[in-house]
Order: structure tokens, then C-alpha cells, then sequence
């Protein structure tokens, strides 16, 4: 318990000594208001983004139509990824309590991050457990300090170095036109290549390591049938909506799969 | 098309006076609580417990940026690494809505497309955590249940299969070289997936070579 001692003075009136007590819980209405407070701002800040683009794009000619398939599908898109990173709120709940999860998995963070990085914060200062709820406040204070600190190189490269990084771009692309669209295509490409051979990494563990291939499968074959329809059935709106809705497919699919491949590892 | 130079310009000044006042109001927070609560960490464990992550994450979070960046367009790169989860939902966002609306990186259309995707995206995800966090009672039960839980498990084959199965189309000859020297690596040596953040660039660089050889021979364009 943390006691603050205040003297309140009215000169011949009042002369006392008050003491405040502040408990400290990682749930109390403080740091609701305090994490509250940033993920505002984080709102406001795409809120404002997210207009300005809008008139860019009707600027630019672009169909409302288009710029509306865009706002919903990413919508749509984002629903299930987000319920995942709320498990991941709930998980480190138990730890960090409900309103500091909520706010470093709302900006910056992912779960892959805000992990490890209470962990390794919470052993520097001899905390070995991260089921249990934190209940001192300077244990606490040092898993805050670590969280926000240890996942800021890439906020402030962009805050210094994006312009930089853009102009090295748009010389690669007025210079050789071929050469940039390689590089963009290598960039995507990159990306997808590292994360589908990510799914090839437990397949030494047996069936139960092919379940990741299995769900990419039938999300493959969604996405193909989705493509018939767009291209010979001429479903024009499915564009936008195929990625979210054989994400879907393939999450729904991977609950029978586990179950037939002997179950998740 | 070339990208205008004003409102790109402008995108920049605006991207960068709310990443610095995101970055402030994020160290708000650990200050707000040493204070609050008189419980400032002592500067050698605080170092100790860093040191355990920035190593990997620092340099995860330059690669990112480098890597993502001519993805996600101006506007989309400045709040996307403002609200996180780059690789699980803002690319693959953007991605999706470049292709949807039938538009090339680079180009003012995927400028303004990218940022209403990355915008969009992350105020559905504020919403839903936001939600849940307030109605946690009802969702935990449902969100934690073992019937669901294979298939939260597997998200990112959920949404590799349909992107890979998009871009390996599109680009397929492109893509044998990086996708053979990834799943190889994968393979052989499991526990790099910690580290796949790292590998995007490995990759996008094993794709460069193996275009720039197939560009030689005239085999793509």
C-alpha cells in the first residue's frame, strides 16, 4: 500500500496533516484512465488519417464504391485477427491485470512482443511468475518501462527515416522502372515466401506438425474457388471480400483438421 | 503515376507530429505509473530486463520498417507503426485492398487505398478490444473455449494459404526460389520461426536475386 502524506493549511482555521492512501492494482480506475487516454489518442489519430485519405481518394476519382468494398472489407478482414489479439489481452491479464494489456495490444505491440518482454522485465527484478497478478507497484512500474521501451526502434526510424526511405525509392523507380517494380514484387513476395515457409517448421513432429499446411491448403483452394467466381461467374464484388472470407474457411477448417491430424502440438 | 508531391509532403508533417506525439504519450504511461504510485524501477534492473529484448526486437522493428514501408504507402506506414501487429493485419490489409481495387504500389490510388485499409484496420481493432475488454464476463467463456481454440491457433496459415495462392499466381516464377529457400530453412532448422520477422528481408533479397537472374535471361519482364 502506498501512502502519500498531504498537510492541508487554512491559517486559523484548519492545520492538518491528510493522508491519501493509494493502493496500487494493476485493474484500478488509474490506469483505465491513463491507458484510456493513449488509445484515444491512437483513435483520433486514425480517425483523422482515415478522412484525409477518403477525400484523397475522391480526389483522385477514385469510385466510392471502391473506397467503400476497401473500408468494409478491411473490416471484415481485421475481426478475427483482433478477437485473436484480445485472447491475448485475457492471457496477460492475469499477469499485468485488464488495462495495460489493452493498451499495448491496441498500439505498437503484438502478443509475440509484449510476452516476452514482461518476462524478461519481470525476472530482471526476481519475479518468476506470470500467472499470478502483480501486486507491487515497482515490479509493475519496471514491466511498463521495458514493454514500452524495448518496441520503439521502429516508431522512431519512421519518425526520422521514412522520408529518407521514400526518396531512395522514388530514385530506384524515375531511374529504372523495371528494376522498381522487381524490387516492390521481391518486397511482397519477401513477405509471403517467409511466412507460408513458416508453416513447414514442425513438420518433423509428425501429422499433428502438417495441420498449419493443411488449413494454408484448404484456404488455397477457397481462394481458387473464389477466383472462378470473380473471373467466369463475373462476382465483381468478391474481390475485396475473397481474403477475409477463405481466412475464415480455413479457420473454421482447422478445427476438424486438428481433431483428424491428432491434435494441435 | 507519380506520386503529388504536396500532399505527400503534407502527409509526412502530419505523420510525423503525431508519431512524436505517440511516442511521447507512450512514455507517458511508465512515467504516470512511477509517479502515480512513487515506484520508480531501479535503472539496472530496468536495463537488465531490457537488454533481454532489444537485441531481437530493435532489430526487428528497423527491418520492419524497411521492409513494410514501401508496402504500406506514406500515410499507412506513419499509423501502422503507431497501432502494431504489422505482419498479421496491416499488410495483409493492404495487400488485400491493392488487389481488390485492382491498383499498383507506389501510385497515388495506393496511397490513399493503403492509408483508408491501415486507418480502417485499426479502428476495428481498438473497437473489438475495446469491447471486449469491457465485456470480458460474456467473451471469455466464448473466446477461451477449446472447440475455438485450433483455429485462433491458426490464423496466419488461414491467411497465407489465400495470400500465397494470389501472389504465387501472379508472380510465380518469382516466387520458387525464395518460397524453396524458406520452406528449406524451415526445415531444417525449426527453431528460426521466433525469428521470421528477421527472415522477411532474407527472403525479399533471395527473390530480388533470382528476378534480377530471370530478368537476364528475359524469362520475366
Amino acid at each position: 500500500m502506498m501512502d502519500v502524506l498531504f498537510k492541508v493549511a487554512i491559517p486559523g482555521i484548519l492545520n492538518r496533516k491528510v493522508v491519501i492512501c493509494l493502493e496500487f492494482s494493476p485493474n484500478s480506475s488509474f490506469m483505465y484512465f491513463i491507458c484510456g487516454l493513449v488509445i484515444l489518442f491512437v483513435v483520433a489519430q486514425s480517425v483523422f488519417f482515415l478522412l484525409r485519405a477518403v477525400r484523397r481518394a475522391k480526389a483522385l476519382h477514385i469510385d466510392t464504391g471502391v473506397i467503400r468494398r476497401t473500408i468494409s472489407a478491411s473490416a471484415l478482414f481485421t475481426i478475427a485477427p483482433a478477437l485473436a489479439i484480445l485472447i491475448g489481452v485475457i492471457s496477460l491479464s492475469q499477469f499485468l491485470g485488464l488495462p495495460l494489456p489493452w493498451l499495448r495490444l491496441s498500439v505498437l505491440g503484438a502478443l509475440t512482443y509484449e510476452l516476452p518482454a514482461a518476462q524478461s522485465a519481470a525476472s530482471a527484478m526476481n519475479v518468476t511468475s506470470t500467472s499470478t497478478l502483480v501486486t507491487d507497484p515497482t515490479v509493475f512500474s519496471a514491466i511498463a518501462w521495458v514493454m514500452t521501451v524495448g518496441i520503439l526502434s521502429g516508431i522512431i526510424v519512421v519518425l526520422f527515416g521514412l522520408k529518407k526511405i521514400e526518396n531512395g525509392l522514388d530514385r530506384i523507380r524515375e531511374k529504372d522502372a523495371r528494376k522498381s517494380a522487381l524490387l516492390m514484387d521481391s518486397l511482397f513476395l519477401g513477405m509471403i515466401c517467409a511466412f507460408t515457409g513458416l508453416l513447414f517448421a514442425d513438420i518433423k513432429k509428425g501429422l499433428p506438425g502438417f495441420i498449419p499446411i493443411a488449413v494454408a491448403l484448404v484456404s488455397m483452394i477457397l481462394m481458387a474457388f473464389c477466383g472462378l467466381l470473380i473471373r467466369k461467374c463475373q462476382v465483381k464484388w468478391l474481390e475485396q471480400y475473397a481474403l477475409p472470407f477463405c481466412m475464415l474457411g480455413g479457420m473454421l477448417a482447422a478445427i476438424p483438421l486438428t481433431t483428424l491430424m491428432g491434435g494441435a502440438l | 503515376m507519380k506520386k503529388n508531391r504536396s500532399y505527400n509532403e503534407a502527409t509526412h508533417l502530419y505523420g510525423r507530429i503525431s508519431t512524436a506525439s505517440a511516442i511521447l504519450m507512450f512514455l507517458m504511461v511508465p512515467i504516470a505509473i512511477s509517479v502515480r504510485y512513487a515506484a520508480w524501477p531501479p535503472f539496472r534492473d530496468v536495463l537488465k530486463g531490457l537488454l533481454g529484448v532489444v537485441p531481437v526486437f530493435w532489430t526487428v522493428g528497423v527491418i520492419e520498417v524497411l521492409t513494410y514501408a514501401p508496402m504500406l504507402g506514406t500515410g499507412g506506414t506513419y499509423l501502422a507503426f503507431v497501432t502494431g501487429s504489422l505482419s498479421s493485419l496491416k499488410v495483409p490489409c493492404v495487400l488485400n485492398a491493392l488487389k481488390g481495387a485492382g491498383v499498383e504500389p507506389g501510385t497515388d490510388e495506393a496511397e490513399a487505398l493503403s492509408t483508408i485499409a491501415v486507418a480502417t484496420s485499426s479502428l476495428v481493432t481498438t473497437l473489438v478490444i475495446a469491447l471486449g475488454v469491457f465485456g470480458i464476463r460474456f467473451l471469455q467463456p466464448v473466446l477461451e473455449n477449446p472447440v475455438l481454440k485450433p483455429a485462433f491457433d491458426n490464423i496466419m496459415p488461414a491467411l497465407m494459404g489465400s495470400l500465397a495462392l494470389v501472389y504465387f499466381s501472379k508472380n510465380w516464377k518469382l516466387s520458387v526460389a525464395p518460397l524453396v529457400f524458406m520452406i528449406t530453412l524451415f526445415i531444417a532448422v525449426p527453431s528460426l520461426a521466433s525469428s521470421v520477422g528477421i527472415l522477411v528481408p532474407v527472403a525479399a533479397l533471395v527473390a530480388l536475386l533470382a528476378g534480377w537472374i530471370l530478368q537476364k535471361k528475359g524469362l520475366i519482364q
